[in-house]
């Protein structure tokens, strides 16, 4: 293990290298800006930052070094560098969303998720593309240019979170923060072969996530393997008292879950499980036929349609072969409202977009365009010039159906809707199952500039935008490749056992070992 | 088609956004496409179905009621477009505009 191989080194293997004094936070920012600059990570090339620094992080990095010298330890994340995705504060660090209208743009203020991967040793070394206001499904609208999958730069990396996924794929970080709304953090994970997590709305704090769809929004993390997810979640997860919709519920240890044993009841500093998820790289049992023993895996008739890519319901069904192997049991269920959720996710986040992206107006920070004909000519004319076509079209959409006469058959309606598709998840998980499998996404990855038409772009959130209407945590793991492009299996738990969740991911990663990845 | 052109306009207006009359027509057509896939909701029964704006477990915690202060490492001069005295300088009302003062 080292530095020159930096770009296959997970976050644990890092952190304890630096902790052991074998590799310093300096060398590892180096590392990793010299793997962007080899595969060609800017403007030019893949497109995957809108800022970095390597100078500002190298100091970044000294400090870290500092309190390693004065502490026992700095934390799980000693040293990591981590890419940040661009409508997350960062102190220090423009924050644009990917838009026009916030160019330039410093926060005065941190996240929380950020401030607490910092106070863990983490480096911040790049703030990522995405969909301008995280509004898309590819990483095209951003108005900074499109992001290009690390796996074929014809593609699109997915998104809104695509260049989060993209700088880990391409071995830049081991984990980098993205956000979900609709799917926006599993769906580029699964474009780019990596393992993409949404927790369960209020387990991470969004006090300094840029507010799109607030009763959806949440911010995920990416990772390069299980693990790598794992111990991003663990430390950014848990009440926040700045975020009224933050949960208090306890954080279980999720790298335990690697170990297959059951969810700790409490975090207590100084135990076994806290030594445990402390050590590096904790290397799962390998898989045997105990592995899920007692797992019952639910399979949705609804998200294996008859279109269903031939190939990716081959990859799903031999993941679910692994896991029959493992002990565990697959059962047909039905989540019947699950087919109408495009339809109401876009007409709930746009409306709540519309009302979220009001504070854009050339008065307190970002683009002003004044034509010197007052207010209110000013306001058009900056939401104008500063919006793209995207997010002009959300928020007229969101406008449309908020407004008289219009609220009762779009907005209410589909508020009801989504309330039925919450109970269809309730009513399965009831039922005595603990994890739903599913695709990611119908597709792999398509070519930048393939999809024109708006809603059949939208159609690509059509197997994750559930889990974020339901509120429950989903995450993506690589499942094999369909044409050489990477393809991901979903799973999905109930409110808040994200536990479980890592635990299915270990074991079905370990079960596909290099497998997953052709 | 559910959004004419006057609806647009009408929206447009409300949500603060100026359109270009290029793409009036554009907007037209995409919004009553996206709305059009829309109306399968309208074939739900929601009659029974209590309204929730979230579905988090258990519903959004209620707190109290406490004012909680970001922790502000900035100033308002290094993010706003235009301040002056610790205010954000808005233009004019154009009901209120003077030509003479705004020209000066």
């Amino acid at each position: 293990m080292t530095i020159e191989n930096y770009a296959s080194l997970s976050a644990a293997q890092i952190s304890a290298s630096v902790r052991a004094g074998q590799m310093t936070p300096s060398s590892l920012v180096n590392a990793s800006f010299d793997r962007a600059d080899e595969i060609g990570a800017g403007r030019d090339g893949l497109n995957i930052f809108l800022y970095s620094d390597r100078d500002a992080c190298c100091e970044e990095a000294e400090l870290v070094s500092g309190r390693l010298e004065k502490a026992t330890d700095v934390g799980v994340l000693a040293g990591v560098p981590i890419a940040i995705k661009d409508n997350i504060a960062s102190l220090g660090l423009p924050t644009s969303c990917g838009s026009k209208i916030l160019k330039g743009y410093v926060s005065p203020f941190e996240s929380t998720a950020v401030t607490r991967l910092r106070a863990n040793g983490a480096i911040i070394v790049a703030k990522t593309n995405m969909d301008e206001f995280a509004m898309g499904s590819s990483t095209e609208n951003s108005a900074y240019g499109p992001t290009r999958n690390p796996h074929d730069v014809r593609l699109v990396p997915g998104g809104s979170s695509g260049g989060s996924a993209a700088a880990v794929a391409a071995g830049i970080t081991p984990i980098a923060l993205g956000s979900e709304t609709g799917g926006s953090v599993r769906q580029p994970a699964a474009f780019c072969g990596v393992v993409g997590v949404k927790p369960t709305y209020g387990r991470v704090s969004r006090y300094g996530l840029v507010a799109f769809a607030s009763s959806l929004d949440q911010i995920g993390v990416v990772g390069r393997t299980v693990d790598d997810a794992a111990i991003g979640l663990e430390t950014i997860a848990g009440f926040d008292k700045m975020d009224s919709t933050s949960s208090d519920a306890d954080v279980p240890l999720y790298r335990l879950a690697a170990l297959g044993k059951p969810a700790p009841a409490a975090r207590e500093p100084d135990t076994e499980a806290m030594r445990i998820a402390r050590t590096p790289v904790p290397l799962p049992p390998p898989p045997s036929e105990t592995t899920l023993k007692g797992v019952v895996i639910g399979k949705p008739r609804e998200y294996f349609p008859e279109s269903l890519d031939a190939n990716i319901r081959d990859l799903c069904d031999r993941a679910l072969d692994k896991m029959r192997w493992m002990g565990a049991t697959v059962r047909d269920v039905s989540l019947p409202r699950s087919p109408l959720a495009i339809p109401v996710y876009y007409i709930i986040a746009p409306a709540e977009a519309s009302s979220n992206l009001a504070r854009f107006d050339g008065v307190r920070y970002g683009l002003r365009v004044d034509p010197g004909k007052g207010l209110r000519p000013m306001y058009d004319a900056t939401r104008s010039e500063g919006f793209g076509p995207e997010v002009t079209r959300r928020v007229l959409l969101g406008t449309y159906v908020l407004s008289a006469g219009y609220y009762d058959a779009y907005y209410k309606k589909a508020q009801a809707v989504r309330t039925l598709i919450a109970d269809d998840f309730r009513s399965v998980f009831a039922s005595g199952v603990h994890t739903i499998f599913t695709p990611t996404t119908p597709t792999p990855a398509f070519a930048v500039g393939a999809i024109s038409d708006p809603y059949e772009m939208y159609l690509n959130d059509i197997f994750t935008v559930t889990a974020n209407l339901a509120g429950v945590p989903a995450m993506s793991v690589p499942i094999g490749r369909v044409r050489r492009l990477p393809v991901g299996g979903q799973i999905i738990t109930p409110h808040f056992d994200e536990y479980s969740m890592f635990r299915v991911g270990y074991a079905l990663e370990a079960a596909l070992g290099a497998d997953a990845h052709r | 088609m559910p959004v004419t052109r006057e609806d647009l306009l009408h929206i447009a207006d409300l949500a603060r956004v100026g359109v270009d009359e290029t793409r009036i027509d554009e907007l037209t057509r995409e919004l009553s496409s996206i709305l059009g896939h829309m109306e399968e909701l309208a074939q739900v029964d929601t009659s029974a179905v209590a309204l929730a704006a979230g579905v988090g477990a258990g519903g959004t915690p209620l707190r109290a009621d406490d004012r909680v202060a970001p922790l502000m490492k900035g100033t308002l001069e290094s993010f706003a477009p235009s301040i002056r005295d610790g205010f954000f300088l808005v233009p004019r009302l154009a009901t209120h505009e003077d030509p003479a003062e705004s020209s000066a």
